[in-house]
């Protein structure tokens, strides 16, 4: 513990000394020309930071109870992409009404998954449960590749652009506050995440299946004990797991075209982002969420020119060795 | 049998697998030894894989990191200073090894283990693609091509006419690995290794320096590994940074050995037997299908969705490796104390 705060102030002053080194003044003076580019950056990156808390914490949900890497997470979004893409273009319903659908189908999807390839790997060593997920992952990155072809598909809303009225008040988008532009998809997908997010915590804290869910993520055998049917409980909550990246799935598609890869940078986010956040937790998922949404955007405006994935990166190899519980997490 | 006698056997066991290989490039068509090759080479990278994974229970997701900067570092010292990749080779095993034990001791120093290893060394491999994509000395995302020769050079390792050389080379290669392995399996370092994957804590509790026979084992094993890369750009002339350090490298390098039997001295090469043939029949079955699946012809992404489904069926259906497997098999048929022979 002591060796950690010395390497993470001992990290903060040599941080310290490079400012000083680069010189105050030029500093400010990057700041007043970049400002716009920053606050843009930061707005950006909360709001797409909330649709990876829930992709999170599907991912941690899977995490914490069934103790399984699900290296399939992405893969599942990409397939709500899809769905939610054929549902728009075959039969114009809109993304937002198939957040429930997709996600319905995304639960029953992922219960399936678990009762067929999960379920009968539960008393294998845990490495062949990681490299299950990851023959999921092939096979369904593939199988949409060859169903779709790699053209990306993209929707556009007819009514991005209108102005919205919230009782007296109407808003017109993109919405320009701050200096910043936020357009309504983005809005949108923010906003819904939160609420998905506030309704699984209170489901996880206030009924009975929650309750069951929590017991079993703490103690498997103890949970056995008092009476939960603990196979139930794996099964459900890796369709609550695949069903959160379903509704994130048909929440990003107004904004981010589909391709079959593009579940790979949400998986790889994801897992960055359940590690920061504290395994398991709900609450870290959302925060872990919104920061990576955060370092991502704001790593291009610092480090122009590199991916966005780098910084991300940095973030979660700093977060194993400083504190590897997790910002929310109990220590492990 | 004395300790001296065992590891005498398995060497004679070795050597009794290796010498009529050296017979396969007179004896097949360019195909197959081709076919040989990637064989060889993936068991050759999954028995490295296996010493930290298998043998210290260092489960690692990210191998592409010592592979790449194996790969890199012989083709950028062959490219700029014009030394032989034999040397690039060894270089690269250095540097590997060194970021291998740097890397390692960092994360198991701050106490980084199981899931949490494994994410974090998937983290360091990509974060070293990602770094390889912008730098513009090995010419960023684009890659860097190893110029062509004419004719064949040991020195030089490039083969334009003799590809069955390469053969040669990958051989060796994989002599020299699993030579390492049985060295480990029947040596103080090897009990050491298994100590700590069985139980940390006893194994501190007894006296093994745990931290640093950790080290030990990451830095071996990058060694190994570098080596491979080296010869894979070699091989294939070209390297780029997904092919040196991406995702799919550290996945097929793990997969034979886990589909072989982790942990085990001839798992990796038992999965590569088995895998790399199904991966080229695959991808084969697909270029001809039968008549009555003509639709699948020329589909991208048949192969490997093909490849998926297969891997979770032999992950189901054989869960402790195919040595596992083989030696239960083996138990039950031979009659004998205990029902079977003891697993040496």
């Amino acid at each position: 513990m002591d060796r950690r705060l010395l390497g993470l102030f001992g990290g903060l002053a040599l941080l310290a000394l490079v400012g000083l080194g680069v010189g105050p003044t030029r500093i400010e003076a990057w700041f007043a020309a970049n400002s716009v580019v920053l606050r843009q950056a930061m707005v950006t990156g909360l709001l797409i930071g909330g649709v990876y808390g829930l992709v999170a914490m599907g991912l941690t949900l899977i995490f914490g109870v069934l103790d399984i890497i699900n290296f399939a997470h992405g893969a599942l979004l990409t397939v709500g992409m899809y769905l939610t893409f054929l549902l728009y273009d075959r039969f114009g319903v809109d993304p937002y009404l198939a957040v429930p659908l997709v996600g319905a189908a995304l639960f029953l999807f992922g219960g399936l998954v678990q009762r067929l390839i999960i379920h009968p790997a539960r008393n294998a060593p845990p490495h062949n449960q990681l490299l299950l997920t990851l023959g999921l992952a092939l096979f369904i990155e593939n199988a949409l590749l060859v169903a779709f072809t790699a053209t990306p598909r993209a929707i556009r809303l007819p009514y991005e652009r209108d102005p919205i009225g919230i009782g007296p008040l109407v808003v017109d988008f993109p919405l320009r506050i701050w200096g910043t532009t936020i357009t309504l998809p983005k809005l949108a997908a923010f906003v819904f995440a939160l609420l998905l997010t506030g309704a699984l915590s209170l489901l996880l804290q206030h009924t009975d299946l929650g309750k069951a869910i929590r017991a079993t993520a703490q103690d498997r055998v103890g949970a056995r004990l008092v009476g939960v049917d603990i196979h139930r409980i794996h099964l459900v909550t890796f369709g609550l797991g695949t069903a959160c990246v379903g509704a994130a799935a048909a929440l990003v598609l107004p904004f981010l075209s589909v391709d079959p890869q593009v579940g790979n940078t949400f998986n790889i986010t994801a897992f960055v982002i359940v590690v920061l956040g504290g395994m398991g937790s709900i609450p870290g998922a959302l925060l872990g969420g919104l920061l990576i949404g955060l370092t991502q955007e704001l790593s291009v405006v610092f480090a122009p020119g590199s991916t966005k994935l780098l910084g991300v990166f940095l973030v979660f190899i700093l977060a194993l060795l400083f504190r590897p519980q997790g910002l929310l997490g109990r220590r492990l | 049998m004395n300790h001296r006698q065992r590891l005498l056997q398995d060497y004679a066991r070795l050597a009794a697998v290796a010498l009529p290989l050296l017979a396969v490039p007179f004896l097949v068509d360019p195909f197959l030894v081709s076919l040989a090759i990637l064989t060889l080479y993936w068991a050759y990278l999954g028995n490295a894989w296996n010493i930290m994974g298998g043998y210290a229970g260092q489960f690692s997701f990210g191998h592409a990191m010592f592979y790449g900067i194996g790969a890199y570092t012989s083709t950028m010292l062959l490219l700029r200073f014009q030394v032989s990749p034999w040397l690039g080779m060894l270089a690269g095993a250095g540097l590997a090894a060194l970021f291998g034990a740097g890397a390692g001791y960092l994360l198991f120093r701050f106490g980084v283990r199981g899931h949490f290893f494994a994410l974090g060394t998937f983290a360091l491999a990509e974060m070293l693609r990602l770094i390889a994509a912008e730098t513009e000395f090995i010419n960023r995302s684009i890659g860097v091509h190893i110029p062509l020769i004419r004719g064949d050079s040991w020195w030089r390792l490039q083969f334009e006419r003799t590809q069955g050389n390469y053969y040669f080379v990958i051989l060796g290669l994989f002599v020299l690995g699993m030579a390492v392995t049985i060295g480990l399996h029947r040596s103080h370092l090897g009990a050491y290794f298994q100590a700590i994957r069985e139980n940390e804590e006893a194994a501190a509790a007894l006296g093994v320096d745990v931290l640093r026979y950790k080290v030990y084992a990451v830095a071996l094993s990058a060694a190994l590994t570098a080596m491979g890369g080296s010869f894979f750009a070699q091989y294939f002339l070209f390297i780029d940074p997904t092919l040196a350090f991406g995702v799919s490298v550290s996945v097929q390098i793990l997969l034979r050995p886990i589909v072989g039997g982790v942990g085990t001295v001839w798992g990796p090469l038992v999965g590569a037997l088995l895998l790399t043939p199904l991966a080229e029949l695959t991808r084969a079955f697909v270029r001809t299908p039968p008549p009555s699946l003509e639709f699948l012809r020329g589909r991208s992404g048949v192969d490997v969705m093909i490849y998926g489904a297969l891997l979770i069926l032999v992950i189901l259906f054989i869960p402790d490796g195919l040595v596992g497997a083989g030696r239960r098999l083996w138990g039950r048929l031979s009659p004998g104390p205990r029902g079977g022979r003891r697993p040496s």
